[in-house]
């Protein structure tokens, strides 16, 4: 008996299965996107700070100034603020609101919305808070600092700063406006609607929030009134798909628009394929090896020297990274103020033996801590080759992404191997975290990378990275920075490799696709799809 | 008959052993006679002695350093130079499978020590003692077999660091439970047997009870069960190593080869097919092997 | 850790706590009653055991859940603001009885790494496991028991070895590899079955979510084209969950019916003159019922944890992925409520396979 029903199950299964399923295409007026997003731990501009996060909050909400996405070259443009003026003095910035912009909700888009928006990243102190704090905002101050009247938004700084500072600033994720009326509905009163914030939408972007399912899915949809114009596309689906296989069989298969995270080889694997296009778009994120000061080997700048040599940047920028990482040997990336392709060091295996008899280091033994993520592990490895051809052996410990950050954070990771992306479009960005360190000292607990890796970073280098921020000549601040780099690949123990292409796979139909190049994130209302 | 005129097979056949040593081996030889006319079993055997070698002998039949690196020269499919081919980073795979042989009987052999050991001493007591002392060891072993497995691996890799011992340390403290039950069953079964009661006359204590007659008789079924479930601690410890939590690198483990392959399995099949192919090859032996056993150790299922 | 039953096959003897059967006497229906009560406290007991010690892993555990709600670039100040938020300053039992008291009230508590509530993460999540787990486990029956069976009756045949292969086969290979390769073969290259997820996007969110497993609230919603298109998408996955569940089955059931067949009765059931078929599916199966659903439910509690690689390898958002990516954020209240959930349904399955021995089951007491 059982046989024979099982017999039936399996005929029925296979019969319904066996079925060849059509080639399927996705809706005309719909962009699905496959790509990793589990990630995101919260929507709220205010919290938002992982990659993911940002790519769907970028689309929610307008800031006050914004970037083109078909022409991120050109820098900032107006957006919810038509225009803005500087004070003589250099430390009041004024910015006019553009009139009839509408939230989703139909609330009109206020200067009282704006300013409440940015008071509450400062309020509420969560990860992104020090991106407004910098220029002396207090949760206590900043109600005075940061204020609305009338029609324009006046923000009240400590000191001058170059504009071009503040402006950036101001067009990260975190400067998203939100409307205010419908989070203090949404019982937004104890924590300015942090909880609320997080799981739903209330912006005036060109998208809404239909779903987010964690570790599954984003769903948007195109919000008719946009005052930029509607989206073509309506409906945009993300979808959480964690192997780079898998995401490659679905954009083959058609059941995806973009896939995201392919992997080198599985670009190499699409060429030749009509019906699909690759595009490559360079993106904020460096690949670093930081070299702690702790260690008594790595303290001898011989040695510092030395490991500069003892990287196969191109070596491994045409293998297992290609198309994917590039040689970028400088702190500041490419495509911000300030950057420069001067890229001195190649693998030189003879240089360094050299440098490290000068140190009368002949052997020794080095502990790297990466995390678990294939091409950290493989440019792990191939470090490991090229430091014993030099006579150092390099030990390699794998950790999940908390341990390591754990374990960096109390400046026990003797040589660190990770990423470090940028959080907004100015080059103080990076500047600020790789080479200010405040106080070297155990107990400070900064977060700068310079005090991770317990380095002490000379006053007069300091001095230069404080006088950048408040230059307003924009050839001059761009100068300063040449400088900084110039010094800093010098002296510094810690040592940028690569910086990041992105790579999306995506249907030939698919036109303007923008992942935001290294200045914004992905953006979707510019997207149509042709025949 | 005379000894002088008796083969070995014949002493070891005999029907009237004079010895408690001839009656052992002869008992062991007969186990032996039936475990060779199953010819599945002899193969996983065969399989798993050649692993044997291949581990020891690795340094001298692997061509090539299996940590060198050629980035040139990466995935290559299989040829003269790399006859399985080389992998992402320019690595022969044949010669990391032969040092990953050394790894795999690492796991496996630390796992089916550690594992049934626990197993055996919490159920046999929790069995033998009986009462509260039973409730209280039988709640623990329902707990822990309650337990995701995966995350309770996790949380003990987490908590001792990454690296293929410990990985290997948290899979056979995760797996114990199992073992638990069956020498609890098993000793339910025998401690009212007459010759615990008499053994028992005689005076032995409790402890002797256990160690000198309860552990040898639970010990066949544990063999047994551990011979089957090997094959589900390799994959585990690949498991393990899919989520980057087992070996660490350069060191060759199948299960992180594997879980390296996973990335080029649409262009570059042999990369991860290679070390699968191998762990296939190597748990259906101990499978086969355990079959095997089973039918020579395991009275139910030997006699029809 | 995978395949879920392939390294620890869950264990076919009777439940620990109780004699084994065949030795009891007949006993009242009240000392029954007060047996089964004494298992269910047992089983609450079991259920706080593995809160306490799954609260404990969680607390020493040095993964700093802090650092997930904080990131990289929080400063110290940020850092210990958000460590009082989450409570982790309190001492540990405080911890803990806080915890259980929201628990008792309903209340998981919200989950850092998705930034939503446990609960509704868990009635997400949780429904996608068992429809996974439940095709896998029914494939694994169907094929598995008529294969056992057959195996035993001609023990030592070829259809004996080929079904030892298959079922060895299931047994060793690595489920990643598996499922990479059949998606890349059925889905990829034949085209035959829906790729990695659950449904195809033109039905997501046709059908409305009755009981969050799609095949069954598709069914209810009469949609068949939905049914159809989730179909073909659970197929695939199951068919792997369903082929490890097989090996396990087929093996069990041999060895069941090999004792079976052995038996008095069958033998005379033979000398009566009943057809090999009868004696076989008709009276040995019968008898091996009780067993072999003890085997099932529970191989079906150990795919109910989810397994992790399968979800992640089919993009199916399930518990195992839920409570790993968790685990290894150290996102505590989600391990918790998932573990407590899982641990719940197996001990609800340990239950049910205990009273179908002791009520089903003539032998025993």
């Amino acid at each position: 008996m059982t046989r024979t029903i099982s017999l039936r199950a399996l005929l029925l299964a296979t019969a319904v299965a066996a079925a060849p399923a059509a080639m399927a295409e996705t809706p005309a007026d719909m962009l699905v996107v496959a790509a990793q997003v589990d990630d995101i731990i919260s929507l709220d501009p205010a919290q938002s700070f992982e990659f993911s996060g940002n790519d769907v909050g970028w689309n929610l909400y307008d800031r006050l100034v914004d970037f083109d996405p078909l022409d991120l070259e050109a820098g900032l443009q107006p957006s919810l603020a038509e225009s803005w003026e500087v004070s003589e003095d250099g430390t009041t910035v004024t910015l006019t609101m553009r009139e009839g912009v509408t939230f989703h909700s139909g609330n009109p888009v206020r200067a009282e919305d704006a300013a409440w928006s940015l008071q509450r990243v400062v309020k509420l102190d969560l990860s992104p808070a020090f991106i407004f704090t910098q220029f002396g905002f207090t949760p206590d101050n900043v109600e005075e600092r940061i204020r609305a009247e009338g029609n324009q938004v006046i923000l009240e700084l400590d000191q001058p700063y170059a504009l071009s500072f503040v402006l950036n600033c101001l067009a990260s994720n975190s400067g998203g406006i939100v409307d205010k009326e419908t989070v203090l509905a949404n019982g937004g009163e104890d924590d300015l609607g942090n909880a609320w914030l997080s799981t739903n939408s209330a912006g005036s972007g060109p998208y809404t929030l239909t779903a987010w399912r964690p570790n599954e899915q984003v769903q948007l949809q195109a919000y008719e009134d946009y005052w930029g114009g509607a989206p073509e596309m309506k409906r945009v689906v993300v979808r959480h798909v964690q192997e780079s296989s898998a995401q490659r069989l679905l954009l083959e298969r058609g059941d995806v628009d973009v896939a995201r995270n392919l992997s080198p080889n599985d670009v190499q694997g699409l060429a030749g394929n009509d019906a699909l296009t690759v595009t490559s778009e360079p993106r904020g994120r460096i690949l670093y090896m930081g070299l702690s000061q702790e260690d008594p080997l790595l303290q001898q700048p011989q040695v510092v020297e030395a490991i500069k040599h003892l990287v196969d940047y191109q070596g491994m920028a045409d293998s297992f990274l290609e198309g994917q990482w590039i040689v970028h040997q400088n702190i500041i990336p490419a495509g911000y103020l300030g950057s420069t392709d001067e890229n001195p060091w190649s693998l030189d295996v003879e240089k360094a033996r050299e440098l490290l008899a000068e140190a009368g280091v002949t052997s020794g033994t080095l502990r790297t801590v990466v995390r678990d993520i294939r091409e950290y592990v493989d440019v792990a490895q191939t470090l490991q080759a090229s430091f014993a051809e030099a006579g150092l052996t390099l030990e390699i410990q794998q950790m999940t992404g908390a341990q390591v950050l754990d374990a960096y954070r109390a400046r026990q990771v003797p040589i660190f191997i990770g990423e470090w992306g940028p959080d907004y479009a100015d080059p103080n960005t990076n500047v600020s975290t790789f080479a200010v360190n405040p106080d070297n000292s155990p107990e400070a607990r900064h977060s700068q990378l310079a005090w991770r890796n317990s380095w002490a970073v000379p006053d007069d280098l300091a001095e230069k990275v404080a006088a950048a921020v408040v230059e307003n000549d924009t050839e001059t601040r761009s100068q300063m920075y040449l400088d900084i780099q110039s010094q800093y690949r010098e002296i510094a123990p810690i040592v940028p490799m690569f910086q990041r292409v992105e790579q999306a796979g995506m249907q030939a139909n698919v036109q303007n696709w923008s992942a935001g190049g290294s200045v914004a994130s992905v953006s979707y209302r510019q997207v149509v799809k042709g025949e | 008959m005379a000894d002088r005129t008796m083969t070995r097979r014949e002493w070891l056949l005999s029907d009237a052993p004079q010895s408690r040593r001839q009656a052992r081996l002869g008992a062991a030889y007969q186990g032996w006679r039936t475990f060779r006319r199953n010819k599945l079993a002899m193969l996983g055997l065969i399989i798993l002695v050649l692993l044997v070698l291949t581990a020891i002998f690795a340094p001298w039949i692997s061509p090539q350093n299996p940590y060198a690196q050629n980035l040139a020269n990466r995935l290559q499919p299989p040829s003269g130079a790399n006859w399985l081919g080389t992998d992402a980073l320019g690595r022969d795979i044949l010669s990391r499978l032969i040092w990953g042989s050394r790894t795999t009987l690492f796991i496996v052999g630390t796992v089916a020590l550690v594992a049934p050991i626990i197993g055996l001493f919490i159920g046999t007591v929790a069995g033998f003692a009986g009462g509260w002392v039973d409730q209280v060891l039988m709640r623990v072993t329902d707990i822990f077999l309650a337990f995701p497995k995966l995350i309770l691996a996790l949380a003990f890799v987490a908590a001792l660091g990454p690296g293929i011992g410990n990985a290997v340390l948290a899979l056979a403290l995760t797996s114990w439970p199992p073992y638990a039950r069956l020498a609890r069953a098993e000793t339910l079964t025998i401690r009212r047997a007459d010759f615990i009661a008499a053994a028992r006359l005689q005076g032995a204590g409790r402890t002797r009870l256990l160690i000198g007659h309860i552990w040898p008789l639970c010990l066949s079924s544990m063999i047994v069960r551990v011979a089957l479930d090997m094959a589900g601690i390799i994959l585990s410890a690949a498991g393990l190593g899919f989520l980057g939590l087992g070996a660490q690198p350069p060191l060759a483990e199948w299960g992180a080869m594997i879980s390296d392959g996973r990335n080029y399995i649409l262009d570059f099949w042999w990369v991860a097919a290679m070390p699968g192919l191998a762990i296939f090859v190597v748990s259906l032996a101990f499978n086969l092997l355990g079959d095997g056993l089973r039918d020579v150790l395991d009275p139910k299922g030997a006699k029809e | 850790m995978e395949p879920p039953q392939g390294g620890q096959p869950p264990s076919a003897l009777p439940p620990a706590g109780m004699t084994p059967p065949g030795r009891g006497h007949s006993s009242a229906m009240r000392r029954r009653l007060v047996k089964i009560g004494g298992i269910v406290l047992s089983l609450v007991l079991t259920l706080l055991g593995l809160l306490v010690v799954t609260f404990v892993i969680g607390r020493v555990m040095p993964i700093d859940p802090v650092l997930k709600v904080v990131g990289e670039r929080a400063t110290q100040a940020q850092y210990e603001a958000a460590y009082q938020a989450l409570g982790l300053d309190r001492p540990l039992w405080e911890q803990f009885l806080r915890y259980v008291g929201d628990v008792l009230r309903g209340d998981f508590g919200r989950s850092i790494s998705t930034g939503h509530p446990v609960a509704d993460d868990l009635r997400r999540v949780f429904p996608a496991t068992i429809e996974l787990a439940t095709l896998g486990t029914l494939i694994g029956v169907c094929v598995g028991v008529p294969l056992g069976v057959i195996a035993a009756a001609k023990r030592g045949s070829w259809i004996d070895q080929v079904a030892r292969v298959v079922a060895l086969v299931g047994y060793s290979m690595p489920i990643f590899w598996l499922g990479l390769m059949g998606l890349l073969i059925f889905y990829g290259i034949l085209g035959w079955v829906g790729g990695p997820g659950r449904q195809g996007i033109i039905y997501d969110g046709m059908v409305p979510n009755v009981t969050g497993m799609i095949l069954l609230d598709s069914a209810l919603a009469r949609d068949w084209g939905a049914f159809r298109d989730a179909f073909s998408h659970i197929i695939l996955p199951a068919c792997l969950l369903g082929y490890f569940s097989l090996a396990y089955i087929s093996r069990m059931t041999r060895s069941f019916m090999l004792e079976q067949l052995s038996a008095e009765y069958i033998t005379t059931a033979r000398v009566k003159g009943l057809s090999e078929t009868r004696v076989i599916w008709g009276h040995a199966l019968r008898n091996i019922a009780v067993p072999l659903i003890t085997v099932i439910a529970l191989s079906f509690g150990s795919l109910l944890e989810g397994s992790v690689l399968t979800e992640i390898i089919f993009s199916w958002p399930g518990i195992g992925q839920y409570i790993t990516n968790a685990m290894l954020a150290g996102d505590m209240n989600a391990v918790l409520g998932g573990t407590v959930l899982i641990g719940a349904c197996f001990v609800g399955l340990n239950l049910l396979s205990d009273l179908l021995y002791r009520f089903l089951d003539p032998r025993a007491g």
